[in-house]
């Protein structure tokens, strides 16, 4: 994981809850945190936006499906209203591989925030989130070479004929010719089908 | 020798190039050729019309799957969409600037804009309030400021006035002290002022004047109504309401423009003679004139001069009504949609001319359509520049059409992004005679089809051959073919939605085979709030009655509740006609499909309903005499989750008080009460009923025999604590623990049970076999987990050794029986998961020999294949050398995501909800349904296709090597002869 210089900084702060008077009443929705962070995929940067309907689909997911939202033009995003406690975020962008975060909202230092990644528990200092890796969801087809049809059953099967057919000859060549001999009347005696008697027609003449 | 070595040398090189590969993997020119993703929105609520600017033009809609999405107006394709929570449903849409699409959502507290051209995000506003109330989204476009328009939110008992440009809050008016009910925000257009109305209490109705430009109270007015008002109030003319009063038999106009508020009555009898105190206020937004809802049918009426209510028309047939639309200087339009026999007339009207009508069409419509719900129109200048109609509209089976001259110009089959239940059926047998034949690609075809695919292999096909090539793959025929296949591929998913309707859809390219709205799903007098429980396969007709259709049961319900009474239709599976309907006069919670047949191949089902009685289907005498035989081995059981409460239960004697022979007496044999303090049921699997098992032993490390627990009757149980169940994770890891449990659902026998400390849910399982897996939520960890536990029979341990088993001193033979205490071992083993999951299931296959895998629906709705040897509680981190030899992986602590394993590729099932497998008749192979807003279907073999070729199997590179060897053959023999004479010469 390269670490890039952070931009922006993870703000927890608490809902300004003394401007509604009536909210005092409904202790419901005071108590509620702002989560605000960053999806930074490196390909929006070098490419700029040259991929707009991949990253539009980019879902930002709190506590496996709890709440969804989606990323601003420039990948920023929150959760409002969040109460104070451990929360998971994961990041659903298509042809990538994010890591969810853990992030901790404090009720007691408000303001005050923590935010790992889970697959490798490294600490994000601040909330900008970023692909592990990316993801190729196709084999990718190899070029066609001369080595991959050798190496089908098909190929495999014609390299070992022609191996028997224009090798074995060559190795009996280079044999001794008297061994050579004892070998063929061996051979013979033994009844061995030579390549010819298995043939119509050959094995007529050959006995 | 030669020959030996080279097998030698070969074969393990064959074996390890045919396993290099993943077990699902795809290359991207193979999509499309086994699977097939049909995209949906769901039924639309709201629908806003772009088409004042050039360009293309769209329908921004929104829907009740809480989809928002750009559709292209002409072909009724999706340009952009999106998928919002499951809780953040859409209560408004608007465009706003002409560019941003806005919508309000999750009860009014989320306010988001939306890029029109591709749908990006470009800003979202958090709404405060206190207390829920309505959610009204208005786009002042009249009020300009600084080229912005100012966007009206009421929602959570507080009126909010926002930027369009950038969703600051320009100002904030809270009523939450007042404790009023705000039913109405109206801006009469070409003034600052905006009015806010509704009701404090049942009588009291309150207007509030307030600057648009800065929220400033204006005035305040307040006015008493003694008979009380009933639903809400409607905006009839700039300065005038209309509502009901509390008894529902009058209609209440409310003035509030003026200094004082003044309340005008007119009794509904007075307007209409056969009037009813069912009396409902349509809620399409005309000016000068409004609609009413008398029993079945519409009455329209105007607001004369003097304020006085008068019926202009009364429409008899079911009909719809739009919003007024503005067309030009000053005319407002509307349309009303009403079915006349058999057809749907379209009639586009004047606001303030009943009689003038502008447009009025008649379109015949597919009668499997049901009712017109609602139309939104919109208008388009012809080429003779005067003004014609277009109009949307949303059918009682959810589907979407666009009719414009009197014609369906495109038409969505918005229903299936619905689905509630999934089940097959098998297509038609091929006979003789039929003309399929004909069809099918003659030899010289098939050649020629192949020779090209060499090409292609080899490199030498040019782009015109590559693009032939792409289309006949995908277009293959052999695969959307009507008729069963050799390999089983070829099925009809039959789904039920939550439209009631049913479809059959095409396993090879997904098409709608035929479509069915039931009749008994319909709502109706006797039926309010019809509901589709499920779908079951009622009647399979076996090899010797072919020419019998099988026939599909469904199963609803007459109401949300558990004991509202049942409905149940007979479908024909092949041409999707409603054999018969039954209308129950118990309730239905639960369905247990039964292993047995009657003489016609009818499964007989029991239907167990509120009061633990059990209904038998189908009601003959035959069916009765057969489950007389099986009385004593029916069990079931019931799962009561808020109470904590498990129990089993089998049946008694018939019914006492009713006569009715199919109707039984239960009784129950055992409960497990889970202390309501510690534990909470979050979730209850159980064995899929039609798995097939292929062999109950597991050898271990080559010699050693394990015997798989198989037992239908188990039940995978997993509570919480309560503390950990409501709210995600408001929990420390101290006070929260899993507990998982196998139960034996026969006796109430607790096999096993684990406590996972400082875990918690949601839980989705799957259980198979002997094997459940579990996914969860690990605090300490704060990571997912996967977990497996397996099961197996300890009694018939010892059967391993084979003397004993030929000298027949084994208990294999001994009975089984329930009662008798099982002895069972279970083995374990946890590990991380990365994402959230939506749900869980294993493939199933024909005899269940291939090893199995996992799909998982993860968080991002795509579907991963995980094979089930990564959940093996034998894996160790250093296994031997016998436990690698038989595939076991080395551990690790977490389970690996390979992108190339998922099922879905690049696709999303957006919304996805559930995964459905169902075996093809080929052993290898399993066929995959992935259901949430958008459908996904592929064919996948787990272990590979080892009994068959491969689709990209080159018939043209094996005529060729064959063609060689003969050759080669020839050669060799002349050479052999030529040498032989030489030798003979010599």
């Amino acid at each position: 994981m390269r670490s890039k210089p952070i931009i922006l900084v993870l703000l927890v702060h608490l809902c300004l809850s003394f401007l509604y008077s009536s909210l005092a009443t409904s202790p419901g929705s005071s108590d509620g945190f702002t989560i605000n962070g960053r999806v930074k995929i490196p390909s929006m940067d070098v490419k700029g936006f040259g991929l707009p309907g991949k990253l539009s689909n980019v879902k930002v997911i709190l506590n496996g499906g709890q709440r969804v939202t989606f990323l601003r033009a420039d990948g920023f995003f929150s959760f409002h209203d969040v109460p104070a406690g451990t929360h998971l975020i994961e990041v659903d962008a298509l042809g990538y591989f994010f890591s969810p975060v853990r992030v901790d909202v404090s009720a007691r230092y408000p303001g005050k925030v923590q935010a790992a990644l889970t697959e490798n528990r490294r600490s994000l200092i601040e909330l900008v989130l970023e692909p592990l890796r990316e993801e190729q969801y196709y084999e990718i087809r190899e070029p066609f070479s001369v080595m991959s049809l050798v190496k089908s059953p098909m190929g495999l099967m014609m390299g070992f004929m022609l191996v028997v057919v224009f090798l074995m000859p060559k190795l009996m060549e280079n044999m001794d010719p008297e061994e050579m001999k004892r070998a063929q009347e061996e051979m013979r005696s033994q009844g061995v089908p030579s390549l010819a008697n298995l043939l119509p027609g050959g094995a007529g003449r050959s006995s | 020798m030669g020959m030996r070595m080279a097998i030698r040398v070969f074969l393990p090189l064959l074996l390890l190039l045919a396993s290099a590969e993943h077990s699902f993997s795809l290359y991207e020119d193979q999509v499309g050729l086994m699977d097939w993703h049909q995209q949906y929105m769901g039924k639309v609520k709201h629908a806003v019309f772009h088409t004042q600017k050039t360009g293309r033009k769209r329908v921004v809609v929104s829907t009740e799957e809480n989809v928002i999405a750009s559709l292209d107006l002409r072909h009724g394709e999706i340009f952009w969409r999106h998928v919002l929570g499951t809780n953040d449903s859409v209560d408004g849409i608007d465009i706003a600037l002409g560019k941003y699409v806005i919508t309000l959502s999750s009860e009014g507290s989320v306010l988001r804009a939306w890029n029109l051209p591709d749908g990006k995000m470009v800003w979202e506003s958090f709404l405060q309030g206190s207390k829920p109330s309505k959610s009204l989204l208005s786009v002042l476009i009249n009020l300009k400021v600084d080229k912005d328009n100012v966007i009206l939110v009421f929602s959570k008992g507080c009126l909010h006035a926002l930027s369009s440009i950038d969703g600051e809050v320009l100002w904030e008016k809270d009523f939450s002290a007042e404790s009023i009910e705000v039913q109405q925000i109206i801006q009469p257009s070409g003034s600052d002022i905006i009015y806010a109305v509704g009701f404090v209490g049942s009588s009291q109705f309150n207007a509030y004047e307030i600057d648009a430009k800065n929220g400033e109270l204006l005035k305040h007015k307040s006015a008493a109504f003694p008979d009380g008002f009933y639903g809400e109030v409607l905006l009839v003319s700039s300065d005038m309401l209309v509502s009901l009063d509390a008894t529902r038999s009058s209609l209440v106009t409310i003035n509030f423009q003026n200094e004082e508020i003044n309340f005008g009555k007119t009794y509904i009898s007075d307007l209409v003679e056969e009037s009813s105190r069912n009396a409902v206020i349509l809620p399409s937004k005309l000016s000068g004139i409004f609609a009413i809802k008398v029993d079945t049918f519409s009455v329209f009426i105007r607001v004369t001069t003097e304020r006085k209510l008068e019926v202009v028309d009364k429409i008899n047939n079911a009909a719809a009504v739009s919003d007024a639309l503005s067309f030009s200087e000053g005319q407002q339009a509307f349309a009303i949609v009403e079915h006349v026999d058999g057809k749907i007339l379209l009639t586009v009207k004047l606001n303030h001319d009943w009689n003038g009508d502008l447009l009025k069409e008649s379109i015949v419509m597919d009668h499997q359509r049901g009712l017109v719900h609602m139309v939104f129109i919109n208008t388009y200048i012809r080429t003779d520049r005067s003004h014609g109609f277009r109009a949307l509209i949303v059918m009682e089976d959810h589907s979407l059409l666009l009719l414009q001259q009197g014609a369906i110009v495109w038409s969505r089959e918005e229903s299936l992004a619905s689905i509630v239940d999934v089940t097959t059926s098998e297509l038609p047998v091929e006979k003789k005679g039929v003309s399929v034949a004909k069809v099918e690609q003659n030899l010289f075809e098939w050649l020629n089809g192949h020779i090209l695919k060499l090409k292609g292999t080899l490199m030498l096909a040019s782009l015109e051959d590559i693009a032939t090539i792409q289309g006949m793959r995908l277009k293959s025929f052999e695969k959307s073919k009507m008729t069963r296949d050799h390999n089983g591929f070829r099925k009809l998913l039959i789904v039920l939605t939550r439209a009631g309707k049913l479809y059959a859809l095409h396993t090879g390219d997904g098409r709608v085979v035929w479509s069915l709205l039931l009749s008994s799903l319909r709502k109706s007098g006797s039926c309010e709030n019809p509901t589709g429980l499920g779908v079951y396969q009622w009647q399979v007709p076996h090899h010797h009655a072919l020419d019998e259709n099988p026939s599909i049961l469904v199963v609803g319900r007459c109401g949300p509740n558990w004991d509202a009474p049942g409905v149940l239709s007979f479908v024909d599976a092949y041409i999707g006609k409603e054999l018969d309907s039954l209308d129950l006069t118990h309730s239905v919670t639960q369905v247990i499909p039964l292993p047995f047949t009657d003489s016609v191949e009818q499964h007989l089902h029991l239907i167990i309903d509120a009061d633990h009685h059990a209904h038998l289907y189908p009601r003959t005498s035959e069916a009765i005499g057969i489950f007389q035989n099986e009385f004593s081995n029916v069990y079931w059981y019931s799962v009561d989750a808020d109470n904590g409460i498990i129990k089993g239960h089998d049946l008694k004697i018939n019914c006492i008080g009713v006569a009715d022979e199919y109707c039984f007496d239960s009784r129950d044999l055992w409960s497990i009460v889970f202390p309501s303090e510690s534990e909470k049921i979050i979730e209850t699997v159980t064995r899929k009923l039609n798995e097939v098992v292929h062999t109950q032993a597991k050898v271990i490390d080559g010699q050693d025999v394990m015997y798989k627990y198989i037992s239908k009757n188990l039940l995978f149980v997993a509570t919480v604590a309560p503390k950990a169940s409501g709210e995600f994770r408001m929990v420390t890891p101290e006070e929260s623990w899993l507990v998982v449990y196998l139960i034996d659902t026969v006796t109430g026998r607790i096999l096993h049970r684990m406590t996972h400390h400082g875990s918690q849910g949601p839980v989705r399982a799957v259980f198979s076999e002997n094997w459940v897996v579990y996914h969860y939520f690990n605090l300490r960890a704060h990571r997912y987990e996967m977990s497996v536990i397996e099961i197996y029979d300890q009694s018939r341990a010892d059967n391993k050794d084979v003397l004993k088993l030929v000298f027949g001193k084994h208990n294999l033979t001994s009975p089984i029986s329930l009662y008798s205490r099982p002895e069972v071992i279970t083995k374990s083993q946890s590990y991380f998961f990365t994402h959230s999951v939506k749900t869980i299931t294993v493939t199933s296959t024909a005899k269940g020999i291939t090893s199995k895998q996992l799909l998982i629906g993860t968080v991002g709705d795509q579907v991963l294949a995980l094979d089930k040897r990564y959940l093996d509680p034998r894996r160790s981190v250093n296994p031997t050398q016998a436990e690698k030899e038989e595939g076991v992986i080395p551990l690790t602590d977490s389970l690996p995501i390979i992108p190339q394993s998922y099922v879905t590729h690049a696709l999303k099932v957006e919304g996805l909800r559930g995964i459905v497998t169902v075996p093809a008749k080929l052993e290898s192979t399993t066929l995959a349904f992935a259901y949430g807003v958008d459908l996904f279907f592929t064919r996948m073999a787990p272990s590979r296709t080892y009994d068959s070729l491969t689709e990209d199997f080159s018939y043209a590179l094996l005529l060729i090597t064959i063609v060689a060897l003969i050759a080669a053959i020839f050669v060799t023999w002349v050479l052999s002869e030529r040498k032989e004479l030489q030798e003979k010469w010599r």
